[in-house]
């Protein structure tokens, strides 16, 4: 199943899905490119469209929203398990 | 839009305009708050504010009550006022009547201590309150456009929708009232919080880039400082669960609803604008406490936009409630006027802009939105320090 995925910003390494996602399903932007899901991720919520490396900026808008605590892989969910706010 | 941004409104003696011709009875301390349901009681069309303050606090609080009750009442949807005071509080009916003197609001005062209690004070301010609704209904209208508006900027229960949908498009709508002329401000500083470099890039001027970096700075600041290394969790659960992860993410959402036109100046809370066009008023992020700095500065309505949904109302200033998806507006369509979830589903937010801006006018021609209809109206002051 494919999903809508939105991503705001060319620069932005996560886009917002438009609806639930399980794992396997494919989110695929408006330009047309795609990322596989690896796991759940909740309507709404984001998911990575490349890899992040833990302590690199996760960016939304063209902007930061925080920094990764983990390594993140393409098409894993983005949240407060591996993303906080600059201290 | 398809037609021309005129309404019929009131003027009042400080040349502003009313959209709405309310006779407001407003306690000056909490004591006097069950007078003033009684007043309500009897005479549902004035609009009865009570609320937790007018005593009992330091300086600067006493100061901002002052500022925020007498600019509720100068607001221009306000034709006139009953005060109604208690008789030993700081904020006396007398010393807000003293501070609206200015502005030719016809306002009368009500005291419960000399009254003779609570019933007699209730007997006078309906009475009073009935001939000043017979002079409001006799007040001659006039033409207003864009021009004469002044529109408050809210979000309240975000989602991750509320910056890809409702405020982009609140954004949208924004720069076309500031094209018209019109006024609009962006509030909540806490919601600025990690998104000052885009906000810096609209200010115009060094003096508002200053002001705006220095409000942000400070809010930023405040919130290390009671909440530390949690300063992330000024995000309310809500917004957690929706998907929004930090501060910063919420507030890249969040600015969107000023749109793109320059940042004209930077006001302080409760400050009335000297500039037309885009403003932003240093305000708390807590809706309630943020839409009363913005009604006291003379907002006529509000754009109030809502991922999870809430029913907040103000009083006598008309809130438009904008959801951030179509789930949430069929949820509750008791108290969401607009939908910009259809953005989601292929439209642009230039037309949901659009829609928002024709509903502003409809409004404004006496439109009534779903939180007036529901008598939605909560008023809350912010505060800097403690009670005694």
């Amino acid at each position: 199943m494919a999903v809508l995925g939105i991503r705001v910003h060319a620069s932005d390494n996560v886009a917002v899905v438009a609806a639930d996602v399980q794992a396997g399903d494919v989110v695929r932007l408006a330009d047309g490119s795609e990322v596989r899901a690896v796991e759940a991720i909740p309507r709404g919520s984001k998911v990575a469209l490349s890899p992040i490396v833990c302590g690199q900026a996760v960016v939304r808008y063209g902007e930061e929203i925080g920094r990764t605590t983990k390594d993140i892989a393409a098409g894993e969910y983005v949240h407060t398990h591996n993303l906080a706010g600059r201290r | 839009m398809r037609e021309e941004f005129v309404f019929q409104g009131w003027r009042r003696p400080d040349g502003r305009m009313g959209i709405r011709n309310h006779c407001l009875v407003l306690a000056t301390v909490a004591c006097a708050a069950g007078v003033v349901r009684e007043v309500g009681r009897r005479l549902p069309t004035v609009v009865a504010v009570e609320h937790a303050h007018g005593c009992g606090r330091g300086g600067p609080d006493l100061g901002l009550q002052i500022k925020t009750l007498a600019g509720l009442v100068q607001n221009p949807n306000v034709g006139a006022a009953v005060l109604v005071g208690l008789g030993c509080e700081v904020v006396s009916a007398a010393l807000l009547k003293g501070a609206l003197a200015r502005s030719g609001k016809p306002a009368e005062t009500v005291v419960i201590q000399q009254a003779g209690g609570s019933r007699k004070a209730a007997d006078q301010a309906e009475a009073l309150a009935r001939r000043l609704l017979g002079e409001l209904e006799d007040l001659p209208r006039e033409s207003g456009t864009a021009a004469d508006l002044m529109v408050g900027l809210e979000c309240g229960g975000s989602d991750t929708f509320s910056g890809l949908t409702a405020n982009p498009a609140v954004g949208k709508a924004a720069d076309r009232l500031v094209e018209l002329g019109g006024t609009v401000i962006l509030a909540e500083t806490t919601e600025m919080i990690g998104a000052l470099g885009p906000l810096l890039k609209l200010a115009e001027g060094e003096d508002v880039a200053a002001k705006l970096k220095a409000k942000v700075e400070r809010q930023e600041a405040r919130a290390r400082e009671l909440l530390g290394p949690l300063a992330d969790a000024v995000l309310a659960p809500g917004n957690v669960e929706s998907g929004l992860t930090t501060i910063a993410e919420k507030s890249l959402g969040c600015i969107a609803k000023g749109g793109s036109t320059p940042i004209r100046e930077v006001v302080d809370y409760g400050e009335r604008p000297s500039r037309k066009g885009l403003v932003v008023m240093d305000t708390p992020g807590y809706d309630i406490e943020s839409m009363a700095g913005m009604a006291a500065a003379g907002t006529q309505a509000i754009l109030f936009t809502t991922g999870r949904g809430t029913p907040a109302g103000f009083p006598a200033v008309p809130v438009i409630k904008i959801s951030s998806n179509s789930e949430l507006f069929e949820a509750m369509p008791d108290d969401i006027d607009l939908d910009a979830g259809t953005i989601l589903a292929g439209k642009t937010t230039r037309q949901v802009g659009e829609e928002i801006l024709d509903l502003l006018l409809r409004v404004a021609r006496g439109q009534e939105t779903k939180a007036e209809i529901n008598g939605q109206a909560v008023f809350a002051i912010a505060q800097e320090g403690p009670a005694f």
